[in-house]
């Protein structure tokens, strides 16, 4: 038993099934971030004045990150187009490229997470905010790196004008707090505030569609390249699925960079 | 072409044994377990699911009982119940915790473990590549993987009942932030299975997308399509398109139970009296908004293939054409694009605007128009017809009335203004399970009588059909009926003591409202009737397992002597299904062919 239309494309169609599949896949995709871009836009319409921090993270990062995936987008093109040439080192060359640009993409953002995980707001008994990254935290004593924010206007407000994005910037300096005095602390990690919550969870789920695009052009690319001897034409099939996901996954930054970062 | 059955079992191991010579057959696992055949898979799934359906069915049996007579210990299982629940079913009495675990699980399995698992993944598996002329599905080993993801999750659903602290308990739609407030891990576990069980669907509604597109046989234009194949073909873009938001929110709220974050957590969230300590800053209204967006979309993941098997067996065994095929099969499509802008039709009582209610009860009364008209096709189809009144045309028939009920009673439900007195009461539940119980699943087992011979090759015994048949018709409306005259009089849906502590007769002196007695009282009525019912599938159960080997040998291929292509292949098909790839040259229902020799030209004949 064979199944039609697994390598040459169906006529009236003119997709074979696997690309067909992976549209299909990517149209859900789109609802699975369309849903989650949808509630971005409810909580930040739903917050509280000042609640909502804006250029809390690094815009300078995200652009190098941005111009990576591009870059690995822009090779896993050429990649492709150099098997449809019949010229697999030079395939080989470029994939080995994306898949290094992926490294790079995960790395820079596993460093912007480490900076949110370390980043931390205490509040305390008399009611002070303080804003900074940890530099030591035992029994008694808590040492943050930053300073006091005015949260008269909200405190993701506060930190916003105080850390340098607006006319009041402030020097950073060595806080001490004893333990005793702490009514509330905490990172910016996901539990921080909505902001936090729906950045972590997009740029997670997109990390995660990163590092998985990434295994499976690696899988093709090495273990899997036998094909390219037995059965070319399907090989370089799946160099171009493979492709089409590299984009979406590329495409979802690309909004995802703008709605985080600069907006 | 009309080869007998003992010829095609003699063909088939003669000739595909050669076939398959290079075509490992493996083991028993490999058969049935890990197999990527389209037909096993189907088995699967229908069996799973049908396990499914009856768990379902006894949880909200045991719910019954504490419905009709609350505070007392259940009889005969009461015992084993207070073993496995220990203080949730303390000396056989069910605990309102229980209740509401019972009440959430028997929504979550009857909804995504066994209805759509049956209409969609067992038929469409089944039928569909058959039906469409196709030697497999596209993508076989996916199929398996989305059975696989399918078993896991269900397997997480069971489990969950018996950890510390138990499974769900927020109801089947897990509002926040009440699914967030409740103690215990039956939450995560809830939203780890259903991650799995969307996992499932999506794999494969990519798959049925994709083989009905690429996977057609030569001459099966669109519009030669049996309808079923058009149901399951939108039935798949709706599992496609509408389950990726759930999918979303389930991971939100998977966040705000573990993380600790506040996606549907407003700002000053107290619970248990203490302010929660979160950040808060989220918003209820958005889980809503995602699980509806995914909810309203999944009533026609139910009652599409439904609808499909239902039009099957009436151009069967009316032995006509459908009438109206091509307005069917745009009305099917309308309905596919509409049910995606209907969803907030079940928040009317949210508070989120009387602008936004209008808007969804104006699509909401659109969409009843698609579904009017192919009720109205098929019922026009009967005109006229020569009906030959077997056990799966009998469960088709029924259903036409059943579906009809539960469709205009949800009319008062899709306009605002009289949904504010209906909401939330039992006449939502009777509403819905007239779509899906005697709706679906009536149409569910006419599918279940009308394929089971091209499956084991033996027909259902047509005396025990029948007598489930009438019983379940009987009990079905007994158990629902009443649930309209209660929730109009104001019985709210989701007691667990049936209403007993709003009843007139303990209402303080002066009050005004409350339940009467007789209202209370048919709490017990519907209780024995549901049992009834359950006591009406014992001859299905006994006739399901009893025809593998004892049912009525079937003496051709095409018993019921129709023209699709299911029916033009050995029974039961092998392995790649067709022996040589069918031509098609005509469209699904050429019955009663002026000219012809038979009353009936398959779609692989000239004539």
């Amino acid at each position: 038993m064979d199944i039609p239309y697994t390598v040459q494309p169906r006529r009236d169609t003119g997709l074979y099934n696997a690309k067909l599949g992976i549209w299909l896949f990517l149209a859900s995709e789109v609802m699975l971030f369309g849903a989650l871009f949808s509630s971005y836009i409810m909580l930040r319409v739903g917050a509280d004045i000042g609640e909502w921090p804006q250029r809390l993270l690094n815009v300078p990062i995200g652009t190098v990150n941005t111009l990576v995936l591009i870059t690995s987008s822009v090779t896993v093109v050429l990649g492709w187009a150099a098997l449809k040439q019949n010229n697999f080192a030079r395939y080989r060359l470029y994939q080995t490229i994306t898949i290094l640009c992926a490294f790079g993409f995960v790395g820079i953002k596993s460093y912007e997470y480490y900076d949110k995980f370390t980043h931390y707001q205490v509040i305390t008994n008399d009611g002070k905010v303080f804003d900074g990254h940890l530099i030591k935290r035992d029994k008694e004593l808590v040492v943050l790196s930053g300073f006091e924010i005015d949260a008269s206007k909200g405190k993701a407000h506060g930190v916003m004008e105080a850390s340098g994005h607006g006319p009041n910037h402030k020097p950073h300096k060595e806080i001490e707090i004893k333990t005793s005095d702490i009514k509330k602390i905490g990172n910016y990690g996901p539990a921080h505030n909505t902001y936090t919550a729906i950045y972590f969870t997009l740029t997670g789920l997109h990390g995660l569609h990163v590092i998985g695009g990434a295994l499976v052009i690696g899988y093709i690319l090495w273990p899997g390249a036998g094909m390219w001897k037995t059965d070319p034409e399907r090989y370089t099939n799946r160099v171009e699925v493979s492709g089409l996901f590299w984009h979406f996954v590329d495409l979802v930054w690309i909004f995802l960079f703008p709605v985080l970062y600069l907006l | 072409m009309q080869t007998t059955s003992a010829h095609s079992h003699a063909h088939g191991s003669d000739e595909h044994h050669e076939n398959h010579a290079h075509h490992d057959e493996g083991g028993f696992l490999k058969k049935y377990v890990f197999s990527t055949d389209h037909k096993v898979i189907g088995v699967q799934y229908g069996i799973t699911a049908l396990v499914f359906l009856l768990l379902g069915f006894i949880l909200m049996m045991l719910m019954r009982f504490q419905i009709a007579y609350p505070g007392q210990p259940i009889p005969i299982i009461g015992g084993l119940m207070a073993h496995f629940f220990g203080p949730l079913a303390d000396k056989g009495i069910m605990s309102p915790t229980l209740y509401n675990m019972f009440g959430a699980m028997h929504g979550t399995i009857m909804v995504f473990l066994a209805i759509v698992p049956l209409a969609f993944g067992a038929f469409g598996n089944l039928v569909v590549p058959l039906q469409i002329g196709a030697p497999d599905m596209a993508f076989p080993r996916i199929n398996m993987v989305s059975y696989q993801c399918f078993a896991a999750g269900g397997i997480v659903m069971l489990v969950s009942f018996f950890i510390p602290g138990g499974t769900a308990q927020s109801g089947w739609t897990s509002y926040s932030p009440l699914a967030t407030s409740v103690e215990g891990h039956g939450q995560t576990f809830w939203l780890t299975g259903m991650v799995l069980l969307i996992t499932s669907s999506l794999l494969g509604a990519v798959n049925f997308i994709a083989t009905i597109i690429q996977l057609r046989a030569p001459g099966m234009t669109w519009m030669r399509l049996p309808f079923f194949v058009w149901a399951q073909f939108v039935t798949g873009f709706l599992l496609l398109l509408a389950f990726p938001p759930l999918e979303a929110a389930g991971l939100m709220q998977l966040a705000d139970n573990v993380l600790g974050t506040s996606f549907f957590l407003p700002t000053g969230l107290a619970v248990g009296g203490r302010l929660a300590d979160i950040s808060g800053g989220g918003s209820p209204l958005l889980w809503q908004h995602l699980f509806w967006f995914l909810g309203h979309p999944e009533v026609y993941v139910l009652i599409l293939p439904a609808i499909g098997i239902v039009s099957e067996v009436v151009a069967n065994n009316t032995r006509k054409p459908l009438w109206g095929y091509k307005s069917m099969v745009y009305a099917t499509l309308a309905i596919g694009f509409i049910s995606f802008i209907v969803w907030a039709h079940h928040m009317y009582l949210t508070g989120m605007g009387t602008k936004i209610s209008t808007f969804f009860q104006t699509t909401t009364m659109i969409i009843s128009i698609p579904s009017v008209i192919i009720l109205t096709c098929i019922f026009i189809s009967l005109w006229g017809g020569a009906i030959r009144f077997n056990t799966p045309m009998l469960f088709a028939l029924a259903f036409l009335p059943m579906f009809g009920l539960g469709g205009l009673t949800g009319l008062p439900l899709g306009f605002n203004y009289s949904d504010i007195h209906l909401h939330d009461t039992y006449y939502v539940i009777a509403h819905f399970h007239y779509v899906v119980a005697p709706g679906t699943i009536f149409g569910l087992f006419a599918g279940i009588y009308y394929w089971y011979p091209k499956v084991a090759g033996r027909m259902m015994n047509e005396t025990l059909g029948k007598v489930h048949f009438w019983l379940s018709l009987i009990f079905m409306n007994l158990v629902f009926f009443p649930m309209f005259i209660q929730g109009m009089s104001g019985m709210l849906r989701r007691m667990s003591d049936g209403g007993a502590m709003y009843s007139t007769a303990k209402a303080a002196a002066g009050s005004i409202g409350g339940l009467s007695d007789r209202m209370i009282e048919l709490n017990a009525f519907v209780s024995h009737a549901a049992w009834g019912l359950a006591l009406a599938q014992i001859p299905f159960i006994i006739n399901f397992f009893w025809s593998i080997s004892h049912g009525k040998k079937v003496t051709s291929d095409n018993p019921w002597d129709a023209t699709t292509l299911e029916w033009q292949t050995p029974t039961p098909p092998p392995h790649g299904n067709f022996l040589k790839t069918p031509e098609v040259v005509r469209g699904p229902y050429d019955y009663s062919l002026p000219g012809a020799s038979k009353d009936f030209v398959p779609q692989n004949q000239n004539s």
